[in-house]
């Protein structure tokens, strides 16, 4: 009797398995065009979408990708780098159908997403980070990030016409390759206009610490820089303070223009909403987006926010027509010869690194003109 | 150096700038927090009491447009917070502790979900109280733009240790926290006094939350307390139970929170994690050069479930 009712279940399981399997199997390829209908898009969020910062950037272009035809966009915000990442990812998928998801902060990449990946092989994991390498991660994943230090270095341009003091602040969250990349950017733009400029930098060792980031944002204010600019998760503190203070700032991750009226200068933002409707339509069309996707001003994943008020022409001008030569290709930020702020040669004279280079990407000296050490 | 650079005098006068803003939620928070302990509980909730009035102070601001009115709203939710603490503690055979770590979660979790539609728009702030303007110099002039509430916290002090030195209630409280059959003895209703304790030591816990988001840093996000309520209930035993002392603790804490920042800012690079861990380590070296093996921290509350 026992026996039978175990035989009994088994085989029930084994049907119903076979039964899913197939299901799974004619519901789940996202990109044959008899599931043209509705594309479910999964969003996830390391923080919550309106920080003025990287989560609010992602969540407009979430927001631009919910405004097309056949789609539906599920988001979910403060999932940490745990393993909720993959919770979240699986509900999305279980519940609500997600055939494409975009998990969107660096550190989810590995081990969640890659797991996920291997588990659903016939969903798309798109994540924010770049770290895709052929052959070691699954085909069904894709990794984009864009070169954000190109506008860095057009908010340096305009930050030195600004300053009087010829003192710049950057409040910067950890040493890592992404933000002295962007700090040496930042500041070769500014001595790009005047070589006499320094740029102070404060490390505040975590990716949001508002108490931490106010202080460090009045320190530099009173040892008397007068435009301030920072890589944070959320710049909001840093820009009210400077604002607050009576000296000028630039933006990142997006425009927080409307925190700062008088002395928002000009920012780097990410331009989310062009690459995710790309990836939309490429998904909606049957075609499989590409594995890495990285790209600059050129490629339209990174954009500038509109210039202040604050912002001379002459400013305007000069950062106008580096922007035209980001735009057609022919500028190249890191070309030697570049010394570091301890005197040593990085970029020998004639050598140049374009943005594409991989060397670029283990960047660990800071420019000369930086005051600060990544240690 | 220019005319509108400090050098190294930017050091010291950062140093006392953040003592003077960042100290202001430690003070409010050890000072609720001595109040409670001195009642012989202690509430480790506080920190969820901080966010969540740094939360509802802010939202409240938003809404009405009146900063105070956040500051009452912040103070009112802390209070609540603290009745709430109070009325489970009261039950038999619960650890006050361990209360106290289900309210942190609790407030910070209720602080996240209320707070959601608050992290983008601005209130209005409290406004600064101009000491500054006898100087030319633009630096102190800002550090010395000082908060209404941290004068009130400093005024509070005081207050507060002659009313548990000198007043009935004040006595009442310390029998309570000292020994509670005595008070049980005496006639007095423990439980009321604890609650009436832990709920105004709730409402400065709450105002010194409002200050993180309506002063300084001044806006609601939900990293905005990092831990500061939980060091300021640390920063009672360190204090030794006494108000006064609670100040000199809390100003000492938030300068040396603003040595990292501002060591950094005038080019000494070099090892800034150590010079942010600068509270810490100060911390750790005064509690062990006063503490004994052989007696009990002078000034604790014998009723403390910790000490006793």
């Amino acid at each position: 009797m026992g026996n039978a009712l175990r035989f009994s279940r088994r085989s029930v399981l084994k049907t119903m398995t076979a039964a899913g399997g197939l299901g799974a199997l004619g519901a789940g390829l996202p990109w044959t065009p008899a599931m043209a209908k509705t594309l479910v898009i999964g969003f996830l969020y390391v923080g919550p979408r309106d920080d003025y910062g990287y989560n609010q950037a992602h969540a407009e272009g979430a927001a631009a990708v919910k405004a097309m035809p056949g789609v539906k966009v599920l988001e979910e915000e403060k999932v940490p780098e745990t393993i909720d990442v993959e919770n979240s990812m699986e509900s999305m998928i279980n519940l609500d159908g997600a055939s494409l998801l975009f998990p969107t902060s660096f550190g989810y990449f590995d081990p969640y997403v890659l797991k996920e990946a291997k588990k659903h092989p016939d969903l798309t994991f798109l994540h924010c980070g770049g770290l895709w390498t052929p052959g070691k991660h699954p085909a069904n994943v894709g990794s984009y990030f864009g070169y954000i230090d190109e506008a860095e270095y057009l908010s340096g341009i305009v930050a030195a016409y600004a300053s009087k003091s010829k003192k710049l602040g950057f409040v910067a969250a950890k040493p890592i390759p992404q933000v002295l990349r962007n700090i040496n950017s930042f500041t070769l733009g500014a001595r790009s206009v005047d070589p006499a400029i320094t740029t102070a930098v404060v490390f505040t060792g975590d990716w949001s610490m508002p108490v931490k980031e106010a202080e460090a944002a009045n320190s530099l204010i009173d040892q008397g820089a007068d435009v301030l600019t920072c890589h944070v998760d959320s710049p909001k503190v840093i820009v009210e303070t400077a604002e607050k203070r009576g000296v000028f700032c630039t933006g990142y991750h997006a425009s927080q223009a409307t925190l700062a009226p008088k002395g928002y200068l000009t920012g780097a933002e990410w331009n989310w909403a062009k690459v995710y409707t790309d990836f939309v339509k490429m998904v909606q069309g049957g075609i499989k987006p590409p594995n890495l996707v990285r790209g600059g001003l050129k490629e339209g994943i990174i954009k500038t926010s509109p210039y202040g008020a604050a912002v001379s022409d002459a400013a305007r001008k000069h950062a106008d027509d580096v922007k035209a030569k980001f735009m057609d290709g022919s500028f190249v930020i890191y070309k030697g010869p570049i010394k570091d702020n301890k005197g040593n040669s990085v970029i020998a004279e004639g050598k140049s690194h374009g943005q594409t280079d991989i060397a670029l990407e283990s960047m660990n000296w800071l420019v000369e003109g930086v005051t600060g050490s990544i240690s | 150096m220019d005319h509108a650079s400090l050098g190294w005098w930017g050091v010291p006068l950062a140093v006392l700038a953040g003592a003077i803003r960042v100290s202001t939620p430690f003070l409010f928070v050890s000072l609720g927090e001595c109040l409670t302990e001195k009642s012989g509980r202690i509430n480790l909730g506080l920190e969820g009491t901080l966010v969540m009035g740094a939360m509802s102070g802010y939202a409240t601001a938003y809404l009405t447009g009146n900063p105070w009115a956040g500051v009452l709203v912040a103070g009112l939710a802390g209070s609540l917070l603290g009745t709430l603490h109070a009325m489970i503690c009261a039950l038999e055979r619960v650890n006050d502790i361990a209360v106290g770590i289900a309210l942190m979660l609790l407030g910070t979790g209720l602080a996240f979900f209320l707070g959601k539609p608050f992290i983008q728009p601005q209130a209005p702030q409290l406004p600064a109280i101009p000491f500054g303007w006898w100087s030319s110099s633009a630096q102190v002039r800002s550090a010395l733009d000082i908060n209404p509430l941290f004068l009130v916290g400093l005024a509070l002090a005081p207050l507060l240790l002659w009313g548990l030195r000198t007043t009935r209630w004040g006595m009442v409280l310390r029998i309570v926290g000292e020994s509670a059959e005595a008070a049980r003895a005496m006639g007095y209703q423990i439980n009321r006094v604890r609650l009436l304790a832990t709920a105004a030591g709730g409402f400065f816990a709450g105002v010194g939350g409002s200050f993180l988001s309506l002063s300084y840093p001044g806006s609601w996000n939900e990293r905005l307390s990092s831990g500061q309520g939980i060091t300021a209930v640390a920063l009672v035993i360190f204090a030794r139970w006494d108000p006064v002392l609670c100040v000199w603790a809390s100003l000492l804490f938030g300068g040396a929170g603003a040595l990292g920042p501002a060591l950094q800012s005038v080019g000494v690079t070099q090892g800034y994690h150590l010079f942010n861990a600068a509270p810490y380590v100060l911390t750790l070296a005064i509690m062990i050069a006063t503490s004994s093996s052989r007696h009990r921290l002078a000034g604790a509350p014998a009723e403390l479930s910790v000490t006793r």
